[in-house]
């Protein structure tokens, strides 16, 4: 067991903290209205150029690919230094650059990977996602809409929901059901969906933290290329899972270092307004702090794990499990010592507002599967427990 | 970076279990509660054979001069058989060239000065105490054998005051930073046994016709507990990590490291939510002597208690911030 870094991965540190030191001052100030998406969108892609001409781009990606091919750990450093330095989250690239992408390069053909990578890449194309429907929340493979092939063209019906960065998205990795005949992971294809295709209705959701992150998408006789398909007819549901394989345990990692930091927030606004005195709120912030430190060394513990065998077996759902719940007593501490100042957006001290985390933080245990879910992996999958269904 | 454990890490921790499932049993541990007050020679001369009391004293010094990062991994596995015995006094006496140590002929025991009950008093050949940075070498008192310990595996007496001692060391900070740090581990292991025991009850029993590990309420508890103790070993052995590479050439981990106070609040907390799991899962049988898991949580709460306690470790952790 070694936590100190190799040569090579200080080596990695010191070249990166020079270019961020270098580059971060240069960037234009991050947009303020926090529902001004057009604005989020130029931003992020923006930064994104910016890794793409570093060479920072697709960290994890193959060198073939037009990645960088960095090890799990020097992609563990990577996000560390950049959440350190203040410098802008993947955001509106998310899906392209953590999930179709990786999917494109492993399942597409050479001339889907020269068509769609290069513009994830450069920041030229923001990708959404297309999966979760209505009636197929945690049960994904009940997915309904339907794709009956007409030609060469796919003839898509249906509706999406939960897609994040819709109404900014150049393309959608969608899933539809292309055989209802057969069992339900058997019959469904993974396609790529051009946004500006006709019979697209995108309707922005609000959610209570109050802006619109995501949308509903209509889907009405969209026509979409049957060149468009990744993977064979009907065997999308393994594309769509392929990416779980590559799981490096690092995908939370911005999120623990930015909740270390309210920490820290939360500490220096205790000790200057006298909640500090007040032993409750030292021995939840004391054991709050000691979790979060823990779940780093377990951060660690996946990504080692990654490096050598891969991928981090349940490890991404022990960590997000153990994670969502220290934060949400953080956000309740946080509230705590907000006192009445917590009656409005804008209590902050640093980059976070604590109000709004207070409130986004409920979605950590429902995005990206439920609590329920996960624990229902880790008592299968590691403990051998039988399903219920 | 390679936060996992190494092929020699590996080999270690499956002999040492290995040997452990054989020699410390339900059986074993029900003989152990019928010597009150003294400790099972036998068996401490089996763990000095497998190293476990030198893991890490120098070879030259009798030991097996491992690092301490292995002997977290060790005191895991005697957590996991609930091994009786002050097991962490007397490897860390090791570490202090305390004769007869590290080769299993004396057990001794390691108290602060600040306390009048002393665990396996009777059983004891040597006793060392804390106080103010230093370590002395007191001669046992005599004490009153406390009739029903919280620990049936850990009995406990009470002197009337702590004699004045000797000094040995002054490595006292040492110590009781590693103490704390194989209390941790022990603890990790102790949760693990109640993970396993309550996950292979899950599996056989059954109600409404259907085994009760398929219902998630049963199985979310049990999946909470890996959860919570899978985090705590990372945090135990990445605080050892860091105390062997600030030993070896003083090169600090990169980033912020694992301190040992955080790390022992997590493992307790983690043991106290995988012993209570055990017990809720077993129903009526868990709130009973005749399983183990009772064990487990009650020496998980004697380790909260030794080489300061975890609420101690709550305000040094808050005193870091």
């Amino acid at each position: 067991m070694e936590l100190a870094p190799t040569s090579e991965e200080a080596a990695f540190g010191d070249e990166l903290r020079a270019w961020l030191a270098e580059t971060l001052p240069t960037l234009p100030p991050p947009p303020q209205d926090p529902d001004d998406w057009q604005a989020k969108r130029a931003y992020d892609c923006g930064w994104q150029r910016r890794l793409h001409d570093a060479g920072y781009a697709g960290i994890s990606w193959p060198e073939e690919y037009g990645g960088r091919g960095a090890t799990p750990a020097e992609e563990l450093i990577f996000l560390e230094e950049t959440e350190r330095a203040g410098a802008p989250y993947v955001g509106c690239n998310f899906v392209g650059t953590l999930h179709a992408g990786p999917t494109i390069g492993v399942e597409g053909t050479p001339a889907q990977r020269e068509k769609y990578l290069p513009g994830i890449l450069r920041g030229d194309d923001v990708w959404c996602q297309g999966f979760s429907e209505p009636e197929a929340g945690s049960d994904l493979a009940s997915l309904r809409t339907t794709a009956v092939r007409d030609g060469d063209e796919y003839v898509v019906n249906g509706q999406k929901i939960w897609t994040s960065h819709a109404q900014v998205a150049s393309y959608c990795e969608l899933l539809v059901r292309t055989d209802p005949s057969v069992k339900k992971h058997a019959g469904i294809t993974w396609l790529v969906m051009p946004m500006d295709s006709p019979g697209i209705e995108v309707r922005p959701i609000k959610t209570l933290v109050g802006v619109s992150e995501f949308s509903e998408m209509f889907l009405h006789d969209v026509r979409i290329p049957v060149a468009n398909r990744v993977g064979d007819e009907n065997d999308g549901w393994r594309v769509a899972m392929v990416t779980f394989g590559f799981e490096r345990g690092t995908a939370f990692v911005s999120e623990l270092l930015g909740s270390m930091r309210l920490v820290d927030d939360l500490v220096a606004i205790a000790k200057s307004s006298g909640h500090w005195d007040d032993a409750g709120i030292r021995q939840d912030l004391a054991l709050i702090s000691a979790e979060l430190d823990a779940q780093w060394a377990y951060t660690k513990r996946n990504v080692s794990r990654a490096a050598r065998d891969g991928n981090t077996g349940v490890g991404g759902s022990i960590f997000k499990l153990a994670y969502h719940e220290t934060r949400k007593r953080l956000g309740d501490v946080a509230m705590r010592v907000h006192g009445r100042q917590g009656l409005a957006m804008g209590a902050r001290l640093g980059e976070e507002d604590h109000v709004e985390e207070r409130l986004y933080q409920l979605s950590l245990s429902i995005a990206a599967g439920t609590a329920q879910i996960q624990r229902n992996i880790v008592g299968e999958r590691l403990l051998g427990l039988p399903r219920e269904r | 970076m390679d936060f996992v454990l190494s092929d020699d890490q590996q080999a270690l921790q499956s002999e040492l279990r290995r040997f452990l499932s054989n020699t410390v049993d339900h059986d074993r541990r029900a003989a152990a509660m019928e010597l009150p007050g003294a400790v099972d020679r036998e068996l401490w001369s089996e763990l000095a054979d497998m190293g476990v009391f030198g893991i890490h004293t120098p070879e030259d010094k009798g030991g097996v001069g491992l690092g301490f990062a292995d002997a977290t991994i060790v005191f895991e596995e005697l957590g996991r058989a609930a091994v009786p015995g002050p097991s962490i006094s007397t490897c860390l006496a090791a570490t202090l060239g305390v004769p007869g140590a590290a080769d299993g002929t004396n057990v001794i025991g390691i108290v602060g000065a600040d306390t009048l009950l002393v665990e396996h008093l009777d059983g004891l050949d040597i006793l060392l105490m804390h106080h103010d940075g230093l370590v002395e070498r007191v001669v046992p008192p005599t004490g009153t054998l406390l009739p029903r310990p919280l620990d049936p595996l850990t009995p406990v007496s009470r002197v009337e005051r702590m004699p004045a001692g000797e000094e040995i060391s002054k490595q006292a900070d040492r110590v009781i930073r590693q103490g704390k740090l194989l209390s941790a581990a022990f603890q990790v292991g102790l949760g693990q046994a109640a993970v396993d025991l309550g996950t292979e009850y899950a599996k056989q029993r059954q109600q409404f016709d259907k085994v009760i590990g398929s219902f998630q309420a049963v199985k979310h508890l049990l999946a909470d507990a890996t959860v919570s103790l899978d985090v705590a070993r990372a945090a135990v052995q990445a605080a050892a990590v860091a105390l062997d590479e600030a030993a070896s050439d003083g090169a600090a981990t990169a980033g912020r490291s694992m301190g040992v106070d955080a790390a022992r609040l997590v493992a307790s907390e983690a043991a106290q939510r995988a012993t209570e799991a055990c017990i809720q899962v077993h129903g009526g049988i868990g709130f009973t002597w005749e399983l183990d898991a009772h064990l487990f949580l009650k020496r998980s709460l004697v380790l909260d208690t030794t080489f300061g306690t975890v609420h101690a470790s709550h305000a040094a952790v808050a005193a870091t911030l």
